[in-house]
């Protein structure tokens, strides 16, 4: 699984802490430290956490990458 | 356009977004993604931060979008050269890959130190790449006694709150006045600095470097009023210069500030006109910004590398008459110090800057930026759910200060910020 979070529209509302706290922790005031290579069993918490996000700054790919191949 | 063959020249954010955008916009053509490294696209914001404490493995930034993109990638072949007659990249294995498109995403190194034998002394680093950062992160694994870091911009700041975290003495010089002098100015750049001080950083402003010494190794720095300050690990963050040295001799407008591009995102040839179908995106590309009154800057933000992108992508598939001149807000953010700093607009040559809500003294506030009475930046520390709120009126040129009477701020001290002059166009 990979995730990314756009940090310029992400607000700190901490949701995806709630959400997937293994994956999502908020530092400080507003400093969202996040996993970008959760395992895949944590699939539904992360969707969870996508879902919670009241700025839809989480972006999640589950599908593997294809094997790279020459052009 | 929505066939035939398109070939991107970078494969970081901006290659990547680019792409996808073309896919999403309906490309249904052959795709290649040409990148000088040999890793799939990955996210370089937490390789300064949680890449180098450890809590994040270097390779574990591969961005979402890779696996679904349906392209040849064309991976550690860095692009080498550019026929533009005969419309196709040349490879640095020798490879040539013809195209009808090209989208030019190559982004920026870091600068190097520029006297070359000292930059090779082991213990010396620069961090771009997730490579760097692993190099990086197994210095720091080895407990050095003291690190130096060459310039207090953004990365130099950044890596010295990571390394502050990890409990390494560091010390920081640059010739500025305050970190973060040439974004943000002395006003708020000396706000970070009280917290660099008091997160134990040893903080050594209006001071340069002038040679690195060391046997092999390197060892210590002599600086400019003859002191020194010894260190076995260096990190040069000095800025970074565009990846454009490829296309010397393709009749391009390109140097190391960027390669020029319109507002649609097409490369502009020796004499200033738009090439047909060469585009650029991302860190690399000068464009006209109309917040700049047209004046051409190159943005190595993370959201502009995405934004761009997509809108060079239909550029490329419906023609440049379809998508406007390119004028996204700049916005970036940083984490460093406990501070999540955020900014919209381009404070570049402001004449004033107004703490607008909040207080430095409570550790979070919102201050705003004006050039000639109009409102032209914002930044907001650890106060980011202010900031939106400003993009309008930075849009606009709303007059500055955009508030007044606010309930924190009754009466908002409008100051010089302390920006480095304007560089003349």
């Amino acid at each position: 699984m990979r995730v990314v979070v756009d940090l310029n529209r992400c607000q700190a509302y901490a949701q995806c802490c709630y959400a997937a706290p293994d994956r999502f922790v908020l530092r400080g005031d507003e400093i969202l430290v996040y996993d970008p290579a959760p395992p895949a069993s944590d699939r539904a918490a992360v969707d969870r956490a996508v879902q919670a996000c009241p700025v839809r700054a989480i972006r999640v790919e589950h599908e593997d990458a294809p094997a790279e191949r020459p052009a | 356009m929505r066939d035939g063959t398109i070939v991107v020249a970078g494969a970081s954010l901006a290659g990547l977004r680019g792409a996808e955008a073309l896919r999403t916009n309906g490309f249904s053509g052959r795709l290649i993604l040409v990148g000088d490294e040999p890793h799939r696209p990955y996210d370089r914001p937490p390789l300064s931060k949680h890449v180098l404490t450890g809590e994040i493995p270097p390779g574990a930034t591969t961005l979402p979008g890779v696996g679904t993109l349906r392209a040849e990638w064309r991976l550690g072949t860095p692009a080498a050269g550019l026929d533009r007659a005969g419309r196709a990249l040349l490879l640095a294995d020798g490879g040539r890959v013809p195209f009808d498109r090209l989208l030019i995403a190559t982004g920026a190194r870091a600068r190097a130190w520029p006297a070359p034998e000292e930059a090779r002394l082991s213990g010396v680093h620069t961090l771009r790449s997730r490579d760097d950062a692993a190099a990086l992160a197994a210095g720091l694994a080895a407990r050095p006694r003291r690190v130096l870091i060459l310039g207090a911009g953004f990365i130099g700041c950044e890596v010295a709150s990571s390394i502050r975290s990890l409990g390494l003495p560091v010390t920081v010089v640059d010739p500025a006045p305050a970190p973060l002098a040439q974004a943000l100015g002395r006003v708020i750049g000396g706000f970070v600095a009280g917290r660099m001080v008091a997160a134990g950083v040893d903080l050594r402003l209006g001071m340069r470097v002038t040679r690195l010494e060391g046997d092999r190794a390197v060892r210590r720095a002599r600086l400019e009023d003859g002191g020194t300050v010894e260190a076995d690990l260096v990190v040069v963050a000095l800025g970074a210069v565009r990846n454009t040295g490829w296309l010397a001799g393709a009749g391009l407008d390109a140097d190391e500030g960027g390669l020029s591009c319109d507002g649609a995102c097409r490369a502009l040839d020796g004499e200033g006109h738009p090439v047909p179908d060469i585009f650029a995106a991302g860190d690399v590309a000068r464009f006209p910004h109309p917040l700049l009154g047209n004046r051409p800057v190159a943005l190595e933000h993370w959201g502009n590398a995405v934004a761009q992108a997509a809108h060079a992508a239909r550029a490329m598939l419906d023609g440049p008459d379809s998508v406007g001149p390119y004028a996204e807000v700049p916005a970036f953010w940083s984490n460093q110090f406990g501070l999540t700093i955020k900014s919209l607009g381009l404070t570049e040559g402001a004449d004033a800057v107004a703490i607008v809500q909040g207080s430095p003294r409570a550790g979070r506030f919102l201050a705003a930026y004006g050039r000639a009475g109009r409102t032209v930046a914002a930044v907001s520390v650890n106060a980011g759910r202010w900031l939106p709120a400003y993009e309008g009126p930075i849009r606009d040129g709303a007059p500055f200060p955009p508030i007044t009477g606010g309930a924190d701020q009754p009466r908002p001290e409008s100051v010089p910020p302390g920006l480095p002059a304007p560089k003349v166009a």
